[in-house]
């Protein structure tokens, strides 16, 4: 990679974060800055878990693990410990990463639907100690009581401005650092892994410690999902952990298109907005949302960001590929 | 947690005859589940996620064929065969158009009809909870065997689910519907090459996997209450239970559904909150120890 692109790729990012920080000042709706916090938690979300699935080919149906994770650890080191955000959100990522590597170490040994499996049991098994250990998680109720926020550094997350702009710097520094991530020899090295593990051992690369260290990557960001999700609604619920987020962000990746890096974000942006518009006009919500599930399995194999990337670079190999 | 509570019934006869009996209907419904998902995941390649749709229709189907006619045996039937019916049908018009892609397709389609087919339950029968009833044939006293109760619909339950298995264990290693079916999961090319129609094979196979769980949705239907998204927790387990026992095996799916069976029954005594982690505990700890479960056999 060389520098200029580099700090192209800087330069977008504060583009990025420049323009959705005058949002709310050009649109002021309380609607949409909510969206958009919503949206940095599931866009992390989903992303992260892209980097397994897209990237590595290691198809996890428990990274649900790490939102749910990340939401409560955060939330109950604020609540229960008192400690300062900086700090809980250290140690948030340490936690994610800790857990990760224990349930990578185990998981990543297994093969494709045994794997699938094996880390939607893990996720499951969290949902069922948040479930019984009710004095500390507050069981099926979720933490109740809200989130202390104390202000730190002059940033008062307790003010919806401060909480906005917090978000989405979380959302456009971790999504810079894992477009970065993809871009290196070791991103490189997944995709081969993806494509042909056997010919990249035999390249003496250990297969299983890029496999580790990417589900430890993906963890970590999948726990600062958690963590914008548990500061957005104040509070950390079950529904966290439980297999249907993990099914969610799955589709959204299915949804944006999986083999590109801003997919999985364009598919939570659709479906965050079919979810709010849907829901508001009929009560029939999984028929519509299942009927245009199917439409896009059957008809949009590649997802939409996908199928306009390769239309592009079809039109552009065409353009190359002309006679002038 | 209650870890008094479990000692004090592994101690009495009564309770563990009680608890037992509990378990082995658990595990044998869950069976018939999971040996449909285990069949299709064979010979189909396909992972099922709507298998427990399949288990709540037939649920529904039964209580509404039971309402009709009066008669539990033409409403199991009547179960079994409708949603063997909506399997080949969803096999041959959605199914069949994701075979071969990724993994993560099928479940795309799959998981677009656990949200329909709880939609449409919803619209046809209201969401409010629905009870078959118990039906009049089965309405006597309990056997009581050595203090513990063990009431007459269990044992019918026990010994049709044993009947299903024994037979198919019979069809699949003796007849030769059951060695085509065999050979299409090793080799489809090989099977297709002899002449046989391997679409019929697949539609085939997918309708007895829809067919079973029909059945055990239509057995389930008395002793448990019918409401949309029941499919959802059934289907959880019967994977726990193929992936514990191997996927594709029978065997595997009988002894992983037992186990799922008698974990459920006694867990819910001495750990009545944390009865769905002691599953999923005992599932890492089999992956763990066995990365392709029980029975399982090692791909190439």
């Amino acid at each position: 990679m060389s520098k200029g692109s580099t700090a192209r790729d800087i330069g977008l990012a504060i583009a990025a974060l420049v323009i959705l920080a005058l949002l709310p000042h050009i649109f002021p709706s309380k609607a949409l800055s909510d969206f958009v916090i919503r949206l940095s938690a599931f866009a992390l979300f989903a992303t992260s878990l892209n980097l397994l699935v897209g990237y590595t080919g290691l198809v996890s149906f428990g990274h649900g693990l790490f939102f749910g994770l990340g939401a409560y650890s955060f939330a109950l080191m604020m609540q229960k410990l008192g400690t300062s955000i900086p700090a809980a959100f250290g140690l948030t990522i340490l936690v994610s990463a800790g857990v990760a590597l224990v349930v990578g170490a185990i998981c990543i040994r297994l093969k494709e639907i045994y794997f699938s499996f094996l880390t939607l049991a893990f996720q499951m098994l969290l949902h069922s100690i948040i479930i019984a250990w009710t004095p500390v998680t507050g069981g099926d109720q979720g933490l109740t009581g809200g989130i202390p926020r104390p202000p730190f550094l002059g940033i008062d997350l307790a003010q919806p401005s401060h909480l906005y702009l917090f978000c989405c710097t979380l959302l456009v520094v971790s999504l810079y650092i894992m477009w970065h991530l993809v871009r290196s020899p070791f991103g490189y090295t997944l995709r081969m892994i993806r494509d042909n593990p056997h010919r990249v051992s035999f390249l003496g690369i250990k297969v299983w410690r890029m496999r580790l260290a990417v589900f430890v990557v993906a963890g970590i960001f999948g726990g600062v999902g958690g963590v914008v999700m548990s500061l957005f609604v104040s509070s950390a619920y079950p529904d966290f952990a439980y297999w249907t987020i993990s099914g969610e962000a799955v589709f959204m990746i299915m949804m944006g298109g999986i083999g590109v890096f801003f997919g999985p974000l364009f598919g939570a942006v659709i479906l965050l907005l079919l979810n709010d518009f849907v829901t508001k006009i009929t009560e029939h919500y999984g028929l519509v949302l299942g009927i245009i599930i199917l439409a896009f399995a059957l008809g949009l194999r590649k997802g939409l960001l996908g199928v306009i990337t390769e239309y592009f670079r079809e039109r552009r190999a065409a353009r190359a590929g002309a006679p002038s | 947690m209650d870890h008094q509570a479990l000692l004090s019934c592994i101690s009495t006869t009564s309770c563990v005859i009680t608890q037992l009996t509990g378990g082995l209907i658990i595990g044998m419904l869950l069976f018939l589940v999971a040996a449909g998902l285990s069949l299709i995941f064979g010979v189909l390649k396909v992972v099922n996620f709507m298998h427990g749709s399949l288990y709540m229709l037939g649920a529904y189907f039964a209580y509404t064929i039971y309402n009709v006619t009066g008669s539990y045996t033409v409403a199991v039937i009547g179960a079994g065969l409708g949603v063997g019916l909506f399997g080949l049908v969803f096999e041959r018009v959605f199914m069949s158009r994701v075979y071969g892609e990724d993994v993560l397709m099928q479940l795309l389609v799959c998981y677009a009809f656990i949200l329909i087919l709880d939609d449409v339950v919803k619209i046809v029968w209201g969401p409010e909870f629905k009870a078959l009833g118990m039906p009049p044939a089965f309405a006597l006293p309990p056997f009581v065997v050595a203090g513990g109760i063990v009431p007459v619909f269990y044992l019918f339950l026990i010994a049709i689910t044993l009947l299903i298995a024994i037979g198919l264990g019979f069809a699949t290693a003796k007849t030769r519907i059951g060695k085509i079916v065999r050979a299409a999961a090793v080799n489809p090319s090989m099977v297709s090459a002899l002449g046989i129609n391997t679409t019929l094979v697949y539609g085939g196979v997918f309708a007895l996997g829809g067919i079973l769980a029909g059945l055990a949705g239509g057995l389930a239907a008395p002793v448990r209450s019918l409401v949309p998204g029941m499919g959802f927790s059934i289907v959880i387990e019967s994977f726990i239970v193929t992936v514990i026992g191997g996927m594709g095996s029978m065997a595997g799916a009988l002894v992983g559904a037992l186990m799922i069976g008698l974990v459920r029954s006694f867990g819910s005594i001495g750990f009545p909150l944390f009865t769905e982690g002691l599953m999923f505990l005992l599932m890492t700890a089999i992956l763990i120890a066995k990365p392709r479960g029980l029975f399982g056999k090692e791909e190439r």
